[in-house]
């Protein structure tokens, strides 16, 4: 199946470290502010942007992972049910400022879980969304506030985001499926 | 009624295995030539029987009609017509009904009733005991001259050791057998399956294999005290088949039976909890089976028969220890048995013989003879294809009983035709009858 | 209770998992047993929150059907489903119509009528529940059925124990009591075998059921002692069983005194085994009888780390039960 390279780790690296100086400026009081990364990809990446943000502003930001399986709204479908990983946030969310990191924002679905998920766990002040890259095709009213890249796709191709920490490498490639051929 | 030739087949009976052809005329066997031989009238029809066993009809010496009281499980109508179905010319029916056959009255009924829609020789078994109760001896003699062959308080072992001795002496008089359950029932009160591994892992509480031969050699004892006949049925244990051995070695008067069931199956059947695998005494051990077989071989075990137990849809469709016992054999009893064949286990001629002149030989000559092919005597024939492969539908069972673990099972080995009296009472659509 | 810190193995791959109904443990592989392991983890989770409650399976229905008196289990049944957020009804099968003579099959065809997704079942009979899943559509989930199986108790045994202890491979368990009458005991040497423990059962030969012991692919492999202590020695897991009085009136024992002289877990006893040995008991626990209150009640006890860690084992399972619930 034909891939391409959309994005190297040179790519997202400099991403990162924008998307960090863009939470910087948006975000006046850094104290109150919680970085939350969604299981599985959105966790290392909450952990860099925390990293930079360090970094850059010099505010230790306390980084959050959230499991979302038990919230997703098509487990009635699945023949088997997604493995459920650890929610762990470290302070209390109650009229924090929360950014939810994840990958790849396509419906909506997810954030559409996670934002659940989190007021199961509290009433944060206001909730943001970094993504790394979004790809369109939302089935929801969702928008993220930090993008990474834009990338535009169709249904056929899947966004395919690997990392170091989960799969040894760091990329973003663009796959483009086979589509169904007519009358065989 | 034109004399019927079956021609073509293996004719296997005592003394004879040999290609031929059959006839029958006016309901008796008239003539029987070998190789290419036409009989000396030209009038008859045709039955085809190339490729296929010719026989006598086979023989039960224990299965259960249900009528009168039980209708709803199987009737004499029902019943003799499942035996035709499974190649069986005579089956004796057991006499755990409702009333129970222990007086002239009962017989009566099952005589004429047989007579009026049963389509195969029914022969009635009077009670051991008065309303089998297992206390007081039943009118043995009055259901000796009503026409029984043999006494039993099956579904129930004669428990009492007083009775049983009596039964064995009194019935001498008669000389017909006492055919005993044996079963000592302290030792399987609640028990569901055979007491071992399997029932272990099921959690089922289990009947052990000493049950059955603690009876058995207590039967064994009281035979030899009193010189009477006495009848094992359905023997399953390693146990108990030793214990026959030994008893036969000694000439104590004894036969015994062994159903198709217990030949062929093994605990590991209840695995899942399939009720229609609950039978008593239960399916035994791959040990318990290869003792059977020998007994078989080696005429410790004289005989097969069914055991055939019928019951409805809904008795058996409960919880495990809910379910009734019972395994519905009449129609899978062939098919079944020739597995023993084809595996080199027992050979054909035996197999026949032990459905046909053995059980004959206990039942005695009082309704003539019966499990021979000799020239003159009511023609009760099978016929049957040794090697054909057919699947097992409850569905389609002429029994009420539709109760059986074999279902959905190939097997291999079926009935063709069964002819009583010499009417056909059973024929495969396969079949033709050609006229001369 | 302190608890070491365990570092779960947490597997990346798609679960492997192909259970539409818990019958029994025993076809349970390792892997399945680590993912209800690692779930159970998240599950503990959410039940530390303030709000305990996932929308997960909103609009399923569970239904209780229960043939035999229980509370704790019921009950840990029913939290556990509410957590999860669907719909609970408890059927008490003692006074409903089934007591006026309506069959099992007939119960079940009238709850699949009513649209239950899942139904736990506790029966007396062992294979009530094998017989269930031949005629409904539901998935079916033992919690207990005659002497056979246990898997939910099982598992949440396995789970505390987990909780405790590094690696399972290589412990030894031990089992005293009535093991024949026991669905607890005969999932647990299934449960226990699986993950790699040695077990060891304790009991009198009259309540030792046919066949174990000995080698057979049809049973788990266990070792045989009828003496407690040295039954006890180097048991890293004892579990005391509870033991029903009426087997004295059956004729199985000579008197519940003798039991308790023979095979009562004392804390004398209890030295034999580690010093960081865990104790357990599916309960309710008969005090003085087979376990002295002492040890009840003592620092090794876990038996109340049993039932809460019940609701969040079987949080998981009603959870990773297969979707398709509609063949």
């Amino acid at each position: 199946m034909p891939t391409k390279v959309i994005m190297t780790e040179e790519d997202i690296k400099r991403t990162l470290a924008r998307i960090a100086h863009e939470i910087i400026e948006r975000n006046e009081l850094l104290q109150d502010l919680i970085l939350v990364g969604v299981h599985t990809r959105g966790v290392p990446l909450a952990k860099h942007l925390a990293a930079n943000i360090e970094s850059f502003g010099g505010v230790k930001i306390p980084v959050g992972t959230l499991d979302i399986s038990l919230y997703r709204d098509d487990l009635s479908s699945l023949e088997l049910k997604p493995l459920v990983k650890l929610t762990d946030i470290p302070a209390t969310i109650d009229g924090k400022s929360i950014v939810l990191v994840d990958d790849v924002l396509y419906t909506g679905r997810s954030t559409r879980a996670a934002m659940d998920a989190l007021t199961d766990l509290g009433r944060p002040r206001l909730i943001q969304l970094a993504v790394l890259v979004d790809r369109g095709h939302r089935e929801l009213p969702i928008r993220a506030d930090y993008v990474g890249k834009n990338i535009p796709s169709s249904k056929h191709e899947e966004i395919k985001v690997k990392l170091k920490e989960t799969d040894g490498v760091d990329e973003v490639a663009i796959i483009t499926t086979p589509v169904a051929k007519e009358g065989r | 009624m034109k004399p019927l030739l079956i021609q073509g087949g293996r004719i296997i009976d005592e003394g004879i295995d040999v290609t031929g052809s059959l006839l029958i005329t006016e309901g008796k066997v008239s003539w029987l030539g070998k190789g290419e031989e036409t009989p000396p009238q030209p009038d008859y029809d045709v039955l085809h029987a190339q490729g296929l066993i010719v026989c006598p009809g086979f023989i039960d010496l224990h299965c259960h009609l249900r009528q009168p009281g039980d209708e709803e499980k199987e009737t004499i109508a029902t019943g003799t017509r499942a035996a035709a179905r499974g190649g069986f010319t005579t089956i004796c029916c057991m006499p755990n009904t409702n009333p129970p056959l222990d007086n002239q009255t009962t017989i009566e009924f099952i005589r004429s009733k047989s007579a009026l829609e049963g389509v195969v020789r029914v022969l009635p078994i009077g009670c051991i005991s008065k309303g089998r109760k297992g206390e007081e001896l039943a009118e043995m003699g009055e259901l000796a001259s009503a026409g029984v062959i043999a006494f039993s308080d099956d579904g129930e072992p004669a428990l009492n050791s007083y009775l049983m001795r009596q039964a064995l002496d009194y019935s001498r008089a008669f000389d017909l057998p006492i055919i005993d359950h044996c079963e000592d029932k302290a030792l399987t009160e609640g028990g569901q399956m055979n007491e071992g591994i399997i029932s272990t892992r099921l959690g089922l509480r289990g009947i052990p294999s000493a049950a059955e031969e603690i009876i058995v050699a207590r039967d064994l004892a009281l035979a030899q005290l009193t010189g009477g006949r006495l009848h094992i049925a359905h023997v399953t244990t390693e146990g108990s088949v030793d214990l026959i051995r030994r008893a036969k070695d000694k000439g104590i008067k004894v036969t015994a039976e062994v159903t198709p069931h217990h030949l062929t199956l093994t605990e590991e059947r209840v695995i899942g909890y399939d009720t229609n695998a609950k039978v008593n005494p239960p399916l035994r051990t791959k040990q318990d089976i290869k003792a059977l077989i020998q007994g078989l071989s080696d005429n410790t075990i004289d005989i097969i028969a069914t055991d055939h137990a019928p019951h409805t849809e809904a008795d058996k469709l409960c919880e495990f220890d809910l379910a009734p016992f019972g395994i519905s054999g009449l129609e899978t009893a062939l098919g079944s048995l020739m597995s023993l064949v084809h595996d080199g286990e027992i050979s054909l001629v035996t197999l026949i013989a032990k459905l046909t002149h053995e059980p004959a030989r206990i039942i005695g000559n009082r309704y003539g003879r019966l499990g021979t092919l000799a020239i003159g005597v009511p023609a009760d024939v099978t016929i049957f294809d040794p090697a054909l492969e057919w699947v097992v539908e409850p569905k389609a069972f002429a029994s009420k009983g539709k109760n059986t673990p074999l279902a959905g099972e190939r097997l291999k080995g079926r009935v063709m035709a069964t002819i009583y009296h010499g009417e056909l009472v059973y024929k495969d659509d396969s079949i033709t009858v050609k006229e001369g | 209770m302190r608890t070491t810190q365990v570092k779960p193995k947490v597997p990346e791959t798609t679960p492997v998992w192909r259970h539409h109904h818990i019958l029994d443990i025993d076809d349970f592989t390792g892997e399945e047993i680590e993912l209800v392991f690692h779930t159970t983890k998240a599950m503990k989770e959410i039940l530390s929150r303030p709000i305990k409650r996932v929308p997960t399976l909103r609009g399923k229905t569970i239904v209780t059907l229960f043939y035999e008196p229980s509370t704790r289990t019921r009950l840990s049944f029913e939290l556990a489903a509410k957590n999860l957020s669907a719909d609970v009804v408890n059927l008490n099968a003692l006074v409903s119509s089934v007591a006026k003579g309506e069959s099992l099959v007939d119960t079940l065809g009238t709850l699949q009528a009513l649209g239950a997704d899942i139904i736990v079942m506790r029966h007396p009979h062992s294979g009530a529940p094998y017989i269930a899943t031949r005629y409904i559509e539901a998935s079916i989930v033992n919690a207990g059925d005659g002497w056979h199986a246990h898997p939910t108790q099982a598992l949440l045994d396995l789970y505390t124990l987990y909780e405790h202890k590094e690696s399972l491979k290589g412990l030894k368990a031990v089992i005293i009591g009535d093991i024949m009458h026991s669905r607890v005991a005969r999932s647990n040497i299934w449960g226990l075998t699986t993950m790699g423990i040695e077990v060891t059962l304790c009991c009198p030969p009259t309540l030792l059921p046919v066949g174990l012991g000995e080698e057979h692919r049809q049973l788990p492999p266990v070792n045989i002692e009828p003496n407690i202590e040295l039954a006890l020695d180097g048991a890293d897991m004892v579990m005391t069983l509870r033991l029903q009085l009426e087997r004295q009136k059956s004729g199985l024992l000579p008197s519940i005194r003798e039991y308790i002289q023979l095979y009562q877990l004392t804390e004398a006893r209890l030295a034999r085994a580690k010093a960081d040995a865990l104790v357990f008991h599916p309960g309710p626990v008969n005090e003085g009888v087979e376990i002295s209150p002492a040890v009840a009640h003592g620092p090794q006890s876990v038996i109340n780390e049993q039932v809460s860690n019940g609701v969040a084992v079987r949080m998981a399972l009603l959870y990773l039960l297969t979707g398709s619930q509609k063949r």
